[in-house]
């Protein structure tokens, strides 16, 4: 295997689980606040449905993905009006990772929260702070951790995405991630370049994971 | 519970024993609990009136709370943690804060590292640096051993003397209350059982 297709696709996979990570935090940390701090009706059908992704199989979250975002998909058709293509593209990478990392970072991000004494941000709103603020200088920096470890987390998993990647956006040379690409070697036979691809693999997801376990062990 | 009581005082105390609803009646004012019905108004500023559907946010009410346990946030110093809420007051209030509490010396130092009695005087800054109508001390002095309690109780008058916040100060200590308060409120099972000046309330010693 050539040098230059384990570092496009190292490169690639880094960058679509970096951009993942980005698209994933905005909700995560909304989500993970208010099954913290929220009660509200609906709230168990929420919290079922933020973790679905984890249990069900990641090829079947790929393919409602799928038939959401496809061309006859309810969005899709929406999107294909305003010239977005998302299905078969890096951005389908990119939502299939994120996808399949959210359960990960509202799970730890919520514990982060959870273990936030509430008294500090009561105390935090008789000072004069309204909500933001309080979640902003008080709610935000006390469980940076846990939502660190989370962070951590949800990039693990989305550099190891392959299910729901496969589905989405296929197997196609300007879509291919690591996992897709030790996967594609590997049917065809090429097993030495997906065993570097599988070094590469290993190597990232074990300083990731490690250093989310590290995080989350002295939150 | 209930409470009905129409204070003139500057410095009130709440006085029972545990269970009382006294720390219930300060999260009701700072609107950390919402009562089922009634109004809490200090002079005419209404915070909470059910009949009219009044319920002032907390940030807005304007109500310092120093509780039990002072929560102090753990991820700032000292500095940070008294300028908080500081978007109200002026730098030479802020400076007068310091000197009468005697914390200059401790801004830079960090949460973890402050003494009990250092605790109670920081976290009385940061209520009385948000420029309070009223202030609410939940047993300041529960955590501090006796030799601690007497030295900061002078600190205290000092704020009630010279600052002249209007507090509301809860605490099950007669000696404590008899210091600081002008008006007392007894309160035992969710009720006010005596109310009216400290000697004619608390007999005795």
């Amino acid at each position: 295997m050539m040098e230059s297709e384990l570092v496009r696709v190292t490169a690639f996979t880094l960058m679509m689980a970096a951009i993942a990570t980005l698209v994933m935090l905005p909700p995560g940390v909304a989500l993970a606040w208010l099954l913290a701090r929220r009660r509200f009706l609906g709230r168990d059908i929420l919290e079922t449905l933020v973790s679905l992704p984890l249990v069900i199989p990641p090829v079947a979250t790929g393919l409602i993905l799928l038939k959401v975002l496809g061309r006859r998909g309810p969005l899709g058709s929406l999107l294909e009006h305003t010239g977005v293509d998302i299905v078969f593209t890096w951005k389908a990478v990119v939502l299939a990772m994120a996808v399949m990392g959210l359960p990960l970072l509202v799970r730890s991000a919520r514990a982060g929260f959870e273990r936030v004494d509430p008294r500090y941000e009561q105390i935090a709103a008789t000072l004069g702070a309204g909500p933001w603020r309080v979640f902003l200088t008080i709610s935000l920096p006390l469980a940076g951790r846990g939502l660190l470890a989370g962070v951590l987390l949800g990039f693990s998993r989305a550099l190891g995405e392959f299910g729901a990647t496969i589905m989405i956006a296929g197997a196609l040379p300007g879509t291919r991630t690591l996992s897709v690409a030790i996967y594609r070697n590997a049917e065809i036979g090429q097993d030495a370049a997906a065993m570097t691809l599988l070094a590469a693999a290993v190597t990232i997801g074990f300083a990731a994971v490690s250093l989310s376990n590290r995080l989350g062990a002295s939150t | 519970m209930e409470l009905h009581q129409r204070i003139e005082a500057r410095t009130v105390a709440l006085y029972g024993p545990s269970g009382a609803g006294k720390t219930t009646t300060l999260d009701a004012i700072a609107g950390l609990r919402r009562p089922a019905s009634g109004e809490i108004r200090i002079g005419t500023h209404v915070l909470f009136a059910s009949d009219v559907g009044v319920d002032l946010p907390v940030h807005t009410r304007r109500v310092g709370y120093v509780p039990q346990d002072v929560a102090l946030f753990p991820h700032l110093n000292v500095r940070r943690n008294i300028m908080y809420g500081t978007g109200r007051r002026d730098e030479t209030s802020s400076t007068t804060v310091l000197e009468l509490l005697e914390i200059g010396g401790l801004l830079s130092r960090r949460i973890n590292g402050l003494s009990g009695g250092e605790r109670q005087r920081v976290a009385l800054a940061r209520a009385l640096l948000s420029d309070p109508e009223l202030l609410l001390l939940d047993e300041p002095m529960a955590a501090l051993d006796l030799g601690l309690r007497d030295r900061i109780l002078p600190y205290l008058e000092r704020v009630r003397d010279e600052i002249g916040t209007r507090m509301i100060y809860v605490s099950h200590i007669k000696g404590e209350v008899r210091r600081i308060a002008d008006w007392v409120v007894v309160l035992d099972g969710g009720r006010v059982v005596r109310s009216g000046p400290p000697n004619n309330v608390l007999p005795g010693t």
